[in-house]
């Protein structure tokens, strides 16, 4: 296995963005290449992730090409997925040995259309969607189920989210932050029972780069490189009544193979959209209470979608750059109520 | 019994679409009558519309440059296929249309000219609606039409097929 | 570094413009299933699955391999979505391959499909966004003005075309799994079909299907388990370049040729026509042969309609292209890109039936998608590299 590691990381959030995918994307882009120190046609392969839906236009990633360089031709692909697993792509690709080092992107607007809706069409056609079962009620569903398996409290729920938007005072990316006490937000009325309007992901528009680079390369780009040391994801079948909607079991899998518990961590990033997931992912990845989450604020500050897991590893990997760790577990999710998981252990050199 | 086989689930979303500063610039001109491009600092090549970048150069695109509205058609397509869609009724000519200041061709359609007459090189100008009726939408063009002037030379548009 | 990555297992289904008999679900696992027959593999022995498809819209389904993970057996696997637009389907056979390749997995189950009835595709991809006049007609109203554009530069015959239209549909009625077939079609039907979008006519086009194409990856040391002969992956190619710049080439684009040559390097092949002995190209517009036999080497820029004429691409020629009768016959587009690479190795593994060429030993699949920007390509033989 190559090491591979993240040089350099940028991204953008805004509850609103007046700008279009590509004016957004394109300063992003443009930092994260200008901070791994590689000039644009030195780096081997590019990869981003971003939905058409989201856009409301087939081909919608077409139109970023124009804010990434593709000129000369680049060795490019596309997943529909969140940012993190076009890492994982590239970071597969790196492998091959057919490249050493990567452009990674991923931008999205939720803003323009009603993502709750939208987000109905990621279910079963046939037998879901024509319900409409939009977003917030189904994780409002699991809510429901987590809290009456495991005896956790709304005031648990309402915990994570006072911690998350205390941290998220000091993101200049967070879209909600601030001071805010446990009592206030109970006394808030429901949005979903038992989820309350702070307890589910703010609409935001956003987008976000990262470089990777493999082996000694990396040493010469950068004074401390943070390193790749396990990296898995897996999937859980979609419909609700098919898995144990209480607990995470594709991130317990990712999990172990990613190698999380080989050494000390000392925080963690975690895609958790709503609150009570953060207590889901918490449990999955076997992480004590001493273990910091979400320092950045995480999902509840700011949600750009197709982007915020791939945000969670680069808000990791510029922590552990920045000397704040020196070990990590970020992880990503998309599909209803954490129906795929991607997890990402990172050390600094 | 009868099996189901099929069902009908209609879908309706919709999304507030927001152009850009770029494509703003240029919908506005369009409002006042006026074609825009944006010229690209390192290429100097006039993009029109204006899209706020240079794909070829990776960078912003910052500098405002008016075009003509009388260009040359550089190819076509006669679109013969009905779509639920489109402005046009078919058949129709789709031309890609260079406008003189411009360094990318810019797709519209052809009318008041017979289909067969149409072929690359000619020379054709926007018709624009009613003065009152300008807004800062593409349909502010109605068409192209082709104006009495001689076609341009093969050389002079070929690098843009 | 690269572990070694062959083809052990392929599985189609039936194309046709409706396949009302089956769901997503039930279309997908008809070309898993017959994948996993063919390698003599369960799902249990599939480590990881890469799903590929055009946008989702195509479908009415956002994302719609969330909720196939389990038909595909993906549950408690990782599970990537590929989509590159047209090329999607050879891109998805190159990151499975990839996966391989990486040494991180060691078998890996790829699909491409697409279920196009089930929403309208033609709208799918003329979305209007306001502000605009939508006066692109689909793809063929994008493609059309360049095959004008191509004509003038090559001076080509205006009947080449027709003759690829014509081949193309000859060779789909040896091919079980195609979608249009049309027997006893002759040059002055497709002549007289109707105009779409001038110079492409109706018989020249390629048809909007559901179908789904599956492959299997297999490292080294699970092929030489196999019961049926590896396609050995010699190289695959991935190039990109933006949709519109002011200069660009989309006749002959510079990242169609640069992927060839980044393919053949990797494959080291120094002259194509020679070494490669049949192709599956990517051809939705009859017109696209001539042009992609230039772009991928075949032939020197402006003469590709000469290897049409001259019947070189015939099945019985020297360069067959498009045995299966290609995306002129069937084009569910999410599978298309990825059904070229799956007839290559068919032909290596010598299990193309009716339509397969005597004496394969190399092949070439290769796909292209948006803008004539998106380029996926791979080599495939009998030997290993």
């Amino acid at each position: 296995m190559r090491d591979v590691a993240i040089v350099s990381f940028a991204q953008s959030a805004k509850a609103r963005e007046t700008r279009n995918e590509v004016e957004i994307l394109m300063p992003v882009v443009q930092e994260a290449v200008k901070n791994s120190k590689l000039a644009r046609q030195e780096i081997g392969f590019t990869c981003s992730g971003s939905s058409d839906y989201l856009q409301g236009q087939s081909f919608a990633f077409v139109g970023a090409l124009d804010a990434v360089g593709a000129w000369p031709p680049i060795k490019e692909s596309h997943v529909e997925m969140d940012g993190a697993w076009a890492l994982y792509e590239a970071w597969i690709k790196i492998q091959t040995g057919d490249v050493d080092s990567a452009l990674v992107y991923s931008f999205g607007k939720s803003s323009p259309g009603d993502l709750p809706e939208i987000l109905a069409l990621q279910l079963d056609p046939y037998t879901m969607t024509p319900l409409w079962p939009d977003a917030h009620s189904l994780a409002a569903l699991q809510a429901r189920a987590f809290l009456e398996a495991t005896g956790k409290t709304e005031r648990d729920l309402a915990r994570v989210v006072a911690r998350s938007l205390c941290s998220a005072v000091t993101n200049p990316h967070a879209v909600v932050s601030g001071a805010v006490e446990v009592e206030k937000l109970l006394a808030e009325p429901y949005v979903c029972s038992p989820l309350r309007a702070h307890d589910l992901p703010p609409i935001t528009d956003g987008a976000s780069a990262m470089v990777v680079v493999a082996g000694d390369l990396a040493r010469k780009l950068c004074a401390r490189p943070v390193w790749i040391r396990g990296f898995d994801h897996r999937i859980e079948p979609l419909g609700l009544g098919m898995r144990d909607l209480t607990r995470s079991a594709s991130t317990e899998i990712a999990a172990r193979n990613a190698g999380v518990h080989k050494g000390v961590l000392d925080f963690a990033e975690l895609h958790a959209p709503y609150s009570h997931q953060e207590l889901i992912l918490r449990a999955a990845l076997g992480l004590g209470d001493e273990i910091a989450i979400n320092p950045s604020g995480g999902a509840l500050a700011s949600h750009p979608l197709m982007v915020a897991g791939l945000v969670r590893i680069g808000e990791a990997a510029m922590r552990i750059m920045a000397g704040r760790g020196d070990r990590a577990v970020a992880h990503a999710t998309q599909g209803p109520c954490l129906q795929q998981n991607l997890v990402c252990v990172l050390e600094g050199e | 019994m009868e099996l189901v086989k099929s069902i009908t689930t209609p879908v309706v979303l919709d999304y507030d679409y927001v152009t850009g500063r770029a494509q703003s610039r240029f919908l506005r001109g369009i409002a006042e009558g006026r074609i825009l491009g944006q010229r690209c600092i390192e290429c100097k090549r006039v993009y029109v519309p204006s899209r706020g970048a240079c794909p070829r150069c990776a960078v912003r695109t910052e500098e405002e440059v008016q075009v003509s509205d009388k260009g040359t058609v550089t190819t076509f397509c006669i679109v013969r296929v009905p779509s639920e869609n489109l402005a046009f009724n078919p058949p129709y000519a789709c031309a890609a249309v260079l406008l003189d200041g411009a360094n990318i061709p810019f797709t519209h359609v052809l009318q008041e000219c017979a289909l067969e007459d149409v072929r690359m090189g000619m020379r054709v100008q926007a018709v624009w609606v009613a003065k009152e009726q300008l807004g800062p939408t593409m349909s502010s063009i109605r068409y192209f039409k082709p104006i009495a002037e001689p076609d341009a030379e093969y050389d002079t548009f070929k690098e843009h097929l | 570094m690269a572990q070694r990555s062959a083809v052990i297992g392929i599985g189609q289904t039936k194309y046709d413009a409706k396949r009302i008999d089956v769901s997503m679900p039930g279309l997908v696992r008809e070309a898993a299933v017959r994948a996993l027959e063919d390698a003599d593999l369960s799902w249990r022995d599939i480590d990881a699955v890469v799903i590929g498809k055009a946008p989702d819209m195509f479908e009415g389904v956002m994302m719609p391999e969330l909720f196939l993970a389990d038909a595909l057996g993906a549950a408690g696997k990782p599970m990537i979505r590929v989509h590159t637009a047209g090329s999607v389907g050879g891109s998805t056979g190159i990151v499975a391959s990839s996966l391989v390749e990486s040494g991180v997995f060691e078998r890996v189950l790829c699909v491409g499909f697409e279920k196009q009835s089930e929403s309208n595709a033609m709208w799918a991809l003329t979305v209007s966004t306001p502000f605009s006049v939508a006066v692109v007609a689909g793809a063929g109203g994008y493609f059309a003005p360049l095959i004008r554009a191509y004509i003038r530069r090559s001076g080509a015959p205006e009947d080449t075309g027709i003759r690829v239209a014509l081949k193309d549909r000859q060779n789909a009625l040896k091919n079980p799994y195609a979608h249009v077939k049309i027997p006893g079609l002759t040059f002055d039907q497709v002549m007289n079909s109707p105009m779409l979008w001038d110079p492409v006519r109706y018989l020249e086009t390629c048809p909007s299907s559901d179908g789904a194409c599956a492959m299997i990856f297999a490292s080294e040391a699970k092929a030489a388990k196999s019961p049926g002969k590896p396609a050995w992956v010699h190289a695959t190619a991935m190039r990109s370049e933006p949709t519109m710049f002011a200069g660009r080439d989309q006749v002959n684009p510079l990242a169609a040729r640069m992927n060839a040559k980044d393919l053949y390097s990797k494959a080291r092949i120094t002259n194509p026509r020679q070494e490669i002995d049949c192709a599956e190209i990517y051809v939705p517009f009859s017109w696209f042969e001539p042009m992609w036999l230039e772009s991928m080497g075949f032939a020197e820029e402006g003469q590709g309609w000469k290897m049409t004429y001259e019947g070189a691409t015939a099945i019985d020629g020297d360069l067959p292209v498009n045995m299966s009768g290609g995306v002129l016959s069937s084009n569910p587009i999410g599978a298309s890109g990825l059904i070229r690479f799956a007839e290559a190795a068919m032909q290596v593994r010598g299990q193309a039936g009716e339509h397969q060429v005597d004496g394969v030993h190399k092949a070439l699949g290769h796909a292209y998608g948006g803008g004539s920007q998106y380029f996926s390509t791979y080599i495939v033989a009998d030997h290993k590299p």
